[in-house]
C-alpha cells in the first residue's frame, strides 16, 4: 500500500455490544488510545433492531429496550471521547496483528495494533446449511433478517407465517409479527426441548396462544415463486422424521431460527485457533486467543444468551488487551495454562486455559449444557479433588450456565493439571 | 418484422443472439422468465466437460469439443469466470480399467486432446482426497468449470450491446404462420419473424411439435441441417446437489467424476469457480417440468455416492441444496437444424449435458444456419463489439487495486454482502446493463451477492434498498425472482383494523 501504516493501541473489530464494552473497558483501564471500527452506520450492532425489552436486567437492573441497551454504551463511549470509524469493514487481520479495512471515505486502510479485540458478534445459520428437501422461493427468512426488514424498514415479511426452530430471535419474532398484524401458525422444534429462553416461551408464545411443537421438523417446502406451504413431521429419537406424522401448513412464509453461528472467518485466515464446539476461537482466563495480543468477545467467542453477559465478558477483554499492552505486546506464550475440561453434559467452557499467576482473584467460567437437566449438580474438580458442588433445578441449552474460581483455590494446588467442569446426579 | 426470433433466455438461446449479431439482422430474445438464465443454465454442474462421454459421429461429440476450445478463448473477450482445472473420471475397480480405456479412445475419436490414463500414485498426489478404492483415473486437463450465470448474462449482454432485443415475462403462447414469415404471440404481443429458433430448453418439444403440426407436406428447405417432421419428446431429469462452503472448496481440486459401472453413475465432486464445492447431480426423470424440488431421497443419493470417489467430503459445510432439470430426449444426442416443411423454423433441442460447454459451439453452428437460411451480411467491419466489459471481483483484487477503485467510486468501500465480499458499485453497475437484472437473484447470478455461507440473511434487505432505489420502486415490488416472488407482503399493522371501524362491516 502506498498510504502509511497507521499505528493504534486498541483496534475493536465490531462496534456491537461486545465491541463497546471492550472499547470502552480498554479506555478506563487506561489504554485510551482505543479505535472501534464498525462496518454499519452506526455503533450498536444487532441490538439496533431488537426493539423489545427485556435487556439489562442484570446490568441496569431495569428492562430496558434493544437500542436503548446500546446507547447506555454509546454515551458512554461518546463521554470518554473513544474514536470510531463506521462504515468500515475490516478485511483482514494478521498474525502481527495488521488490521486492513476497507470504507467508501477512506479506501482501503491498514492499522498496527498493539492488541486486537475480536467482537464481529454471530450470524444466523441459513435454511441452505439444514438442507431442508423442497423448492426455494421468496418467503424463506431467517428470523434475524425478518426483524430487521420488521422492525428497521417497517416491511411485512409475510401474512401467514410458520416458523423452524425456537432460538429467541424466532420465539421473539414469532411475537412480533402476530403484533404487526400476521398469523403465526406455529413453532416448531427439532430437538425435544426449546433453544430458547423459558420467558420467551411464556411472553412470545404461550401468551399469544402460538403453539410450540417439540420434536418436530420441516420435512418439504411448497412453491415455485413464493412460499405456499410447509409440511412439518414428528421426529423420532435420532431426530428423523416419522412417516405418517406429516401436517401441511398452508403459509407464506417459513422463518427459520435454527441456530447463531459464531462469525469468525477473520479469526480463521489471521490463524486464530477455533473451537469445533463453539466455532468461537479457544481463549485462556484473558481471553487471549490463540494469537497473543488478540482477544476475542461477545458472540464472536460463543453465543450468549443475555447480552448482560456480553458486556461483562468484553470488559474483562478490554481490560485484559489494555494490560497487554502496557505490558509492552510480548509474543512468545510458552504455555497457555492449565486446561479447563468440559465433562458429562457441559459441552464447553470459556475460557479453555487458566494461567492461575496471571488470572484476577476470582474467573468466571461460562458454559452450556447439551441437554435439559433436572435436579443436577454442577461440579468443579481440580484435578481429581471436587471443590464445588452445586444443585440447579432445571438447566437447558437455550441458557447460559456459569461457575466462579478463586485464584486462591487454583494456586493452593500445587502442579495442578487439569480443571473439570461436569454435571453429577448426585 | 424480425430476422430472428429466439425463443429461450437460456445460454443457448443467448449463444445464438450473440453470435447472430455478428450479421446484419434484426434479432429478438424471448423468454418467459424475468430474466436469463433462469431455467437448465441456472441450475447445472457449471463443468466445462472435456468431450469424452459422448459417442463419436454425434452433434454432442462434435460440439462439446468445440466449445470446450471456445469457451476458454471466448471467456478473453466476454470476461465471464472459466478456470481450466482439468477433470479426472475415477476408476474404484480393476475390473472396470477396459470401461476407463474405452473412455480414452472415445475421447481421442471426439479430438480432446492430452488424455491420459494416470495411475493410483499420480491420482492420489493430484487428488489427496480421492477414495482409498480408487486405482487409476483418466487424467483431462482441458476439462474445467465455469461461471454459468456470468457466461449467459456475458453473452446476453454482449448480444444487446451489438443491438439484440430481449422480451421477458414473456411466455409463447401461440405460432402460427404469416405468409412466408412466422407470428409469435409472447407475453401479451404478437411478433412477427422470417425465422424463429426453439431454445426453449425443457419445453422445446412443446414448440418443435408446434414447428411440426405447422410444417406443410413442401419440404423444401433453406438448409442442410434438418430435423424430421416427427413429434420429440423431451423428459425433465431432475438432477440434486449440494453445495459447501469456501472451507470446503479445495476438498478436491479437479472435477472428479466417477466411472459409470455396474453400480450406477456416480456424482461429481467438483470445486466451483466462486470457490465452494459442488457434489451431484442425481438423475430421476420427473413428470413435472417446474418441480426443482430437492428431495430426502435425492439429496441422501448425492452423499452417499460421493463416497465412492472422494472421501470426508465435508457436507456439514453444505451451504445450500438445490436441482435443476435436464432436458433429455431419448436419443440422447442434441437436436439442431430446420424443421422439414416449416422453412424457417429452427430447433435447438434436447441440449443437455454437455450442453453448457458446447453452448458457444451452439452458437456458431445455430447462427450459421441462420445466416445460410437468410443469407446475412457480415456486419461491416468494427460494427461488432465482441467484447463485453467484466464485473469487478473483489475476492480477488488486491488491496492496492481496490482502494484505486475506492477512489474511483466509493460505493466499492461500501461492502454489501460480507460472505462473497460484494460492493455496492458492482450491483449498481450490473443494474444499469442491458437485459437489466430486476431481482434478488438476478442480481445474485451477476455479482455473486447471496452466494454465501449466510445465503442471503445479511444482504438481502441491503440489496432490496439498492434495487428500489435504482430501479425507483416500491419494496413490495421488490422480488427475488419475477413477478409471484415477492419479498416483502405489506406493511407493519397495514391489515390491522382501527378500533373504531372494528365490527362495523361494510365497506368502511
Amino acid at each position: 500500500m502506498s498510504k502509511a501504516i497507521e499505528q493504534r493501541a486498541i483496534v475493536v473489530v465490531g462496534g456491537g455490544p461486545a465491541g463497546l464494552a471492550a472499547g470502552i473497558a480498554a479506555y478506563e483501564a487506561g489504554q485510551t488510545d482505543v479505535l472501534i471500527l464498525e462496518r454499519d452506520t452506526q455503533l450498536g450492532g444487532i441490538l439496533n433492531q431488537c426493539i423489545h425489552n427485556g435487556f439489562g436486567l442484570h446490568t441496569f437492573k431495569e428492562e430496558l429496550t434493544g437500542p436503548e441497551y446500546a446507547a447506555r454504551y454509546i454515551q458512554r463511549a461518546d463521554e470518554l471521547g473513544i474514536e470510531r470509524r463506521l462504515g468500515t469493514m475490516v478485511l483482514d487481520i494478521s498474525q502481527d496483528r495488521i488490521v486492513t479495512a476497507v470504507s467508501p471515505t477512506e479506501g482501503i486502510t491498514q492499522i498496527k495494533a498493539g492488541a486486537v479485540i475480536l467482537a464481529m458478534g454471530c450470524r444466523e445459520r441459513p435454511r441452505g446449511a439444514l438442507a431442508t428437501p423442497g423448492y426455494r422461493p421468496a418467503g424463506v427468512y431467517s428470523a434475524g433478517t425478518a426483524q430487521r426488514l420488521v422492525n428497521i424498514e417497517g416491511q411485512l415479511p409475510g401474512r401467514e407465517v410458520v416458523i423452524l426452530g425456537s432460538g429467541d430471535i424466532g420465539l421473539i419474532m414469532a411475537r412480533r409479527m402476530t403484533l404487526e398484524g400476521a398469523h403465526v401458525a406455529c413453532v416448531a422444534e427439532i430437538m425435544p426441548y426449546s433453544g430458547g429462553l423459558k420467558r420467551n416461551i411464556v411472553q412470545c408464545l404461550d401468551d399469544f396462544g402460538i403453539p410450540l411443537l417439540l420434536s418436530h421438523t420441516v420435512v418439504d417446502v411448497e412453491g415455485r415463486d413464493r412460499v405456499e406451504a410447509v409440511t412439518i413431521a414428528e421426529v423420532d429419537e435420532h431426530l428423523r422424521p416419522i412417516a405418517g406424522t406429516e401436517v401441511r401448513y398452508p403459509c407464506d412464509t417459513l422463518m427459520l431460527s435454527v441456530g447463531l453461528l459464531p462469525e469468525n472467518e477473520l479469526s480463521r485466515e489471521a490463524g486464530v485457533e477455533l473451537s469445533t464446539v463453539t466455532r468461537g476461537p479457544v481463549v485462556d482466563q484473558s481471553l487471549q486467543t490463540s494469537i497473543p495480543g488478540i482477544f476475542a468477545c461477545g458472540n464472536v467467542l460463543h453465543v450468549h444468551d443475555l447480552v448482560d453477559f456480553v458486556s461483562q465478558e468484553a470488559a474483562a477483554a478490554g481490560a485484559n488487551a489494555a494490560r497487554y499492552v502496557a505490558g509492552g505486546s510480548h509474543d512468545a506464550v510458552d504455555s497457555r495454562g492449565v486446561p479447563v475440561s468440559a465433562e458429562n453434559g457441559v459441552r464447553y467452557t470459556v475460557p479453555s486455559f487458566v494461567d492461575v499467576d496471571a488470572m484476577d482473584d476470582t474467573l468466571t467460567v461460562r458454559f452450556r449444557v447439551a441437554n435439559e437437566y433436572r435436579n443436577r449438580y454442577v461440579s468443579v474438580y481440580l484435578d481429581d479433588e471436587r471443590i464445588q458442588h452445586r444443585k440447579k433445578r432445571v438447566m437447558a441449552p437455550g441458557e447460559m450456565e456459569q461457575v466462579t474460581l478463586k485464584k486462591a483455590d487454583l494456586a493452593a494446588r500445587e502442579g495442578l493439571a487439569k480443571i473439570t467442569v461436569m454435571l453429577e446426579e448426585e | 418484422m424480425y430476422d430472428v426470433i429466439i425463443i429461450g433466455a437460456g445460454v443457448s438461446g443467448c449463444a445464438i443472439a450473440r453470435e447472430l449479431t455478428r450479421y446484419d439482422c434484426t434479432v429478438c430474445v424471448v423468454d418467459r422468465e424475468e430474466d436469463v438464465c433462469c431455467g437448465t443454465s441456472k441450475a447445472n454442474s457449471a463443468i466445462v466437460h472435456a468431450g469424452f462421454d459422448a459417442q463419436p459421429g454425434t452433434l454432442m461429440g462434435k460440439l462439446n469439443v468445440e466449445g470446450n476450445r471456445l469457451m476458454y478463448e471466448w471467456a478473453k473477450d466476454l470476461n465471464f469466470a472459466v478456470l481450466p482445472i482439468g477433470s479426472l473420471v475415477v476408476c474404484v475397480n480393476d475390473e472396470d480399467r477396459p470401461g476407463l480405456q474405452a473412455l480414452l479412445e472415445r475421447g481421442e475419436a471426439n479430438g480432446v486432446p492430452d488424455l491420459r490414463i494416470i495411475e493410483r500414485d499420480e491420482l492420489v498426489e493430484l487428488e489427496p482426497n480421492i477414495s482409498d478404492e480408487a486405482v487409476a483415473a483418466l487424467w483431462a486437463p482441458t476439462g474445467g468449470i465455469v461461471d454459468p450465470f456470468g457466461l449467459t448474462v456475458a453473452l446476453a449482454e454482449n448480444a444487446a450491446a451489438n443491438g439484440a432485443e430481449f422480451k421477458f415475462d414473456a411466455p409463447v403462447t401461440a405460432i402460427e404462420r404469416a405468409g412466408e414469415a412466422w407470428q409469435v404471440a409472447a407475453g401479451g404481443e404478437t411478433l412477427t419473424a422470417r425465422t424463429v429458433i426453439n431454445a426453449a430448453g425443457v419445453y422445446a418439444d412443446e414448440l418443435h411439435n408446434r414447428f411440426v403440426e405447422l410444417a406443410s407436406g413442401d419440404d423444401t428447405l433453406q438448409t442442410a441441417m434438418t430435423v424430421a417432421a416427427e413429434p420429440l419428446s423431451i423428459v425433465a431429469r431432475k438432477g440434486e446437489y449440494y453445495l459447501l462452503d469456501t472451507t470446503a472448496g479445495q476438498h478436491v481440486r479437479h472435477t472428479v467424476f466417477m466411472l459409470p459401472t455396474a453400480m450406477g453413475k456416480g456424482v461429481l465432486v467438483s470445486p466451483t469457480v466462486h470457490g465452494n464445492l459442488i457434489v451431484g447431480p442425481t438423475a430421476s426423470d420427473v413428470e413435472d417440468k417446474e418441480s426443482t424440488n430437492t428431495t430426502p431421497a435425492g439429496l441422501a443419493e448425492v452423499v452417499s455416492k460421493s463416497s465412492l470417489t472422494v472421501k470426508n467430503v465435508p457436507f456439514r459445510e453444505v451451504i445450500t441444496t438445490f436441482a435443476g432439470l435436464r432436458a433429455h430426449q431419448a436419443a440422447h444426442d442434441f437436436v439442431i437444424g430446420e424443421v422439414k416443411g416449416a422453412p424457417g423454423l429452427f430447433d435447438c433441442a434436447a441440449i443437455e449435458s454437455p450442453g453448457l460447454t458446447s453452448a458457444p459451439a451452439i452458437g456458431v453452428m445455430v447462427s450459421g444456419l441462420i445466416v445460410d437460411a437468410l443469407k446475412l451480411a457480415p456486419k461491416p467491419e468494427g460494427a461488432f463489439d465482441p467484447t463485453r466489459p467484466g464485473v469487478v471481483n473483489l475476492v480477488i483484487t488486491s488491496f492496492e487495486d481496490w482502494d484505486d477503485l475506492c477512489q474511483q467510486d466509493p460505493a466499492f468501500g461500501h461492502i454489501v454482502c460480507r460472505c462473497c465480499r460484494v460492493s455496492e458499485a458492482q450491483i449498481v453497475d450490473v443494474i444499469h446493463r442491458v437485459p437489466q437484472p430486476r431481482s434478488l437473484d438476478a442480481i445474485k447470478r451477476r455479482t455473486g451477492a447471496t452466494m454465501g455461507r449466510c445465503q442471503g440473511g445479511f444482504c438481502s434487505p441491503k440489496i432490496m434498498e439498492i434495487l428500489e432505489r435504482e430501479l425507483g420502486i416500491a419494496p413490495e415490488q421488490v422480488t427475488k425472482r419475477g413477478p409471484g416472488s415477492e419479498l416483502v407482503v405489506g406493511y407493519n399493522k397495514d391489515r390491522i383494523v382501527a378500533p373504531d371501524t372494528a365490527g362495523k362491516g361494510g365497506d368502511a
